[in-house]
């Protein structure tokens, strides 16, 4: 329950774009909530839904779009929660379009989405072959060729635009996750620019809240030393903000997991590095002096972010082809396992030798043994094991030629082997960074009307 | 020896081919004993054979936690990696095993040179 009603919640709905659709739902029912956010794009899934788009100028937008919306619309209109969401993905004007549909058809009357434009930048950082990739310091004319797309982290002043417009959603493709929520907070308290602690405290509670469950009791547990209640009905996040900025973040009493200073912590430092300059597009966000306190069971306090202002530069994404991963897997078990698993990855990469290919990378895997974090000195045997083999090449038939071959040791290879997976076969998307200068991306707010 | 894991708890994440993992103290002892005793070079050596580095290490005294962000440390970047685990997500529990010496022994503050008293 609100302790207070002049604080402003705001709900966190999803963390990627297959996360689950129960806790949002019920979120929006009982969560006497102002806002449900949903963050539900990772790195390179705008690249991909660019390609998508390609193909059908209809699509584009997350492939779950409608089951996550259509399932929290009732209770959202009804309760009168807005919605906030990336899940425009590349093609944000016709989600909202099927949104609207979808509201009609279901009897929801006539649902306003506001269309936040402006992030896809492909032909004007085209334009600009001399921008630096941040990952490699080589020039964005190495990539161009292959590119599949460009989009720029916009910030939360365009999603206020958006709500500005009095829509009930707001679709948008690439912004930043912590945007997302801080822009609700912006419109509903009229935040500006120059207020850094409270754009810093907004872009804090953001941070916290964009892996949704993550803060709650998801990635957390640990049988018997980290315990979290009741983890299979794990509920969702929400923030109470305060108009001077401190806020504190909780869920809802009788749902699943825990919020308190340990699931708090791991969350705030989750893709942080120097804590005292995280970058968003509407701050540079110092955590170092943040102040938690738990207040009551499951909801704890923060105040006491700091932040400098926004950088000149948006930081743009560009997905571009790199190839192909080839990759297949086999089970060996038993006394021997493990030779047999080294012998079965010798003759699949002598045979793929033999047929003419080569690879820019090969990686065996030994799962169960060595493969997430390596072959650490020490390590006993184990009595079975599963040998995994992946490449990298520019080459389909190459990429395809590594599971055929790995299948091929049912009988072609050491004894026992079994199990052989079917032959995977992944077009890379690959993605680096570059900076734009802040005036040449055209950020626009657009209301879909059927 | 004692292991992170008794002192702290942990979570990784990425940025592009940066793993950045967290290590949260359990309480004001496990803090002391891990602001002082695990150094980025300590991190670096157990994550040797998986990352190129460097490793850089930040404080957070008011969180009791430090951060490490460890460089070239996912197989180019998750979206080009050829490993299982692109992001990363398990090296927190790498970071747990780390063994550090702990408290030093009883006994050993005797053993330090003492003041004579004239």
């Amino acid at each position: 329950m609100r302790s207070s009603e002049e604080l402003l919640r705001i709900g966190a709905g999803a963390s990627f774009a297959d996360d689950r659709i129960a806790p949002a739902v019920d979120l929006a029912e009982r969560g006497e909530l102002d806002y449900l956010v949903f963050e539900c794009l990772a790195e390179r899934t705008v690249a991909r839904e660019n390609l998508t788009r390609m193909k059908d100028p209809e699509k584009g937008y997350t492939p779950r779009l409608l089951d996550r919306i259509g399932a929290v619309l009732p209770a959202c209109v009804s309760n009168s929660v807005r919605i906030v969401s990336n899940m425009g993905a590349a093609n944000p004007d016709a989600a909202a379009r099927l949104i609207r549909r979808h509201a009609q058809e279901q009897g929801l009357g006539d649902v306003t989405c506001a269309v936040v434009r402006g992030d896809d930048v492909a032909d004007i950082v085209r334009r600009q072959p001399d921008l630096q990739i941040m990952e490699t310091g080589e020039p964005l004319e190495s990539i161009l060729p292959r590119m599949a797309s460009a989009n720029a982290y916009l910030g939360a002043d365009v999603i206020c635009r958006a709500l500005d417009t009095g829509a009930q959603i707001v679709i948008t493709g690439r912004v930043a996750d912590p945007s997302l929520f801080l822009a609700p907070a912006m419109h509903h308290y009229g935040w500006r620019y120059d207020d850094w602690e409270r754009i810093g405290s907004g872009t804090a509670a953001g941070h916290l809240l964009e892996c949704c469950a993550q803060v709650s009791g998801g990635c957390f547990a640990d049988p018997g030393k980290k315990d979290v209640p009741d983890l299979a009905r794990l509920g969702f996040p929400f923030a109470d903000v305060a108009p001077d900025g401190r806020f504190w973040i909780s869920k809802l009493a009788d749902s699943g997991g825990r919020v308190d200073l340990a699931t708090c912590k791991e969350q705030l430092l989750y893709e942080v590095h120097d804590p005292a300059q995280y970058i968003t597009p509407d701050c540079v966000l110092d955590i170092t002096d943040l102040e938690l306190m738990q207040v009551e069971h499951d909801r704890v306090s923060f105040h006491g972010a700091k932040a400098r202002p926004r950088t000149a530069t948006y930081k743009v994404t560009v997905g571009y082809h790199d190839g192909y991963i080839g990759e297949g897997q086999i089970s060996y078990a038993g006394i021997n396992a493990v030779p047999k698993a080294k012998l079965a990855a010798e003759i699949v990469q002598q045979r793929l030798k033999d047929r003419g290919f080569s690879y820019a990378e090969v990686r065996v895997d030994l799962i169960g043994m060595s493969s997430v974090h390596g072959m650490g000195a020490g390590r006993p045997e184990p009595y079975e094991v599963r040998m995994r083999l992946a490449t990298r090449t520019t080459e389909r038939k190459a990429a395809e030629a590594v599971g055929f071959e790995v299948r091929a040791l049912h009988v072609n290879g050491p004894g026992g082997g079994g199990g052989g997976s079917d032959p995977v076969v992944r077009e890379i998307l690959a993605v680096q960074s570059v900076l734009l200068p802040r005036p040449l991306v055209d950020r626009q707010v657009v209301v879909e009307k059927l | 020896m004692v292991r992170v894991y008794d002192l702290a708890h942990s979570r990784a994440g990425d940025k592009g081919d940066t793993s950045n993992i967290s290590v949260i103290a359990y309480d004001e002892p496990a803090w002391l004993i891990l602001r002082e005793q695990l150094t980025a070079e300590r991190v670096m050596e157990a994550f040797a054979h998986i990352a190129k580095g460097p490793v850089r290490r930040y404080e957070l005294p008011k969180l009791g936690a430090l951060n490490f962000v460890i460089e070239r440390a996912l197989g180019g970047g998750v979206t080009r990696s050829l490993a299982q685990d692109v992001h990363g997500k398990s090296l927190s529990s790498l970071m747990l095993t780390i063994e550090l010496p702990g408290r030093p022994p009883p006994g050993a503050v005797h053993a330090l040179p003492t003041t004579v008293q004239t």
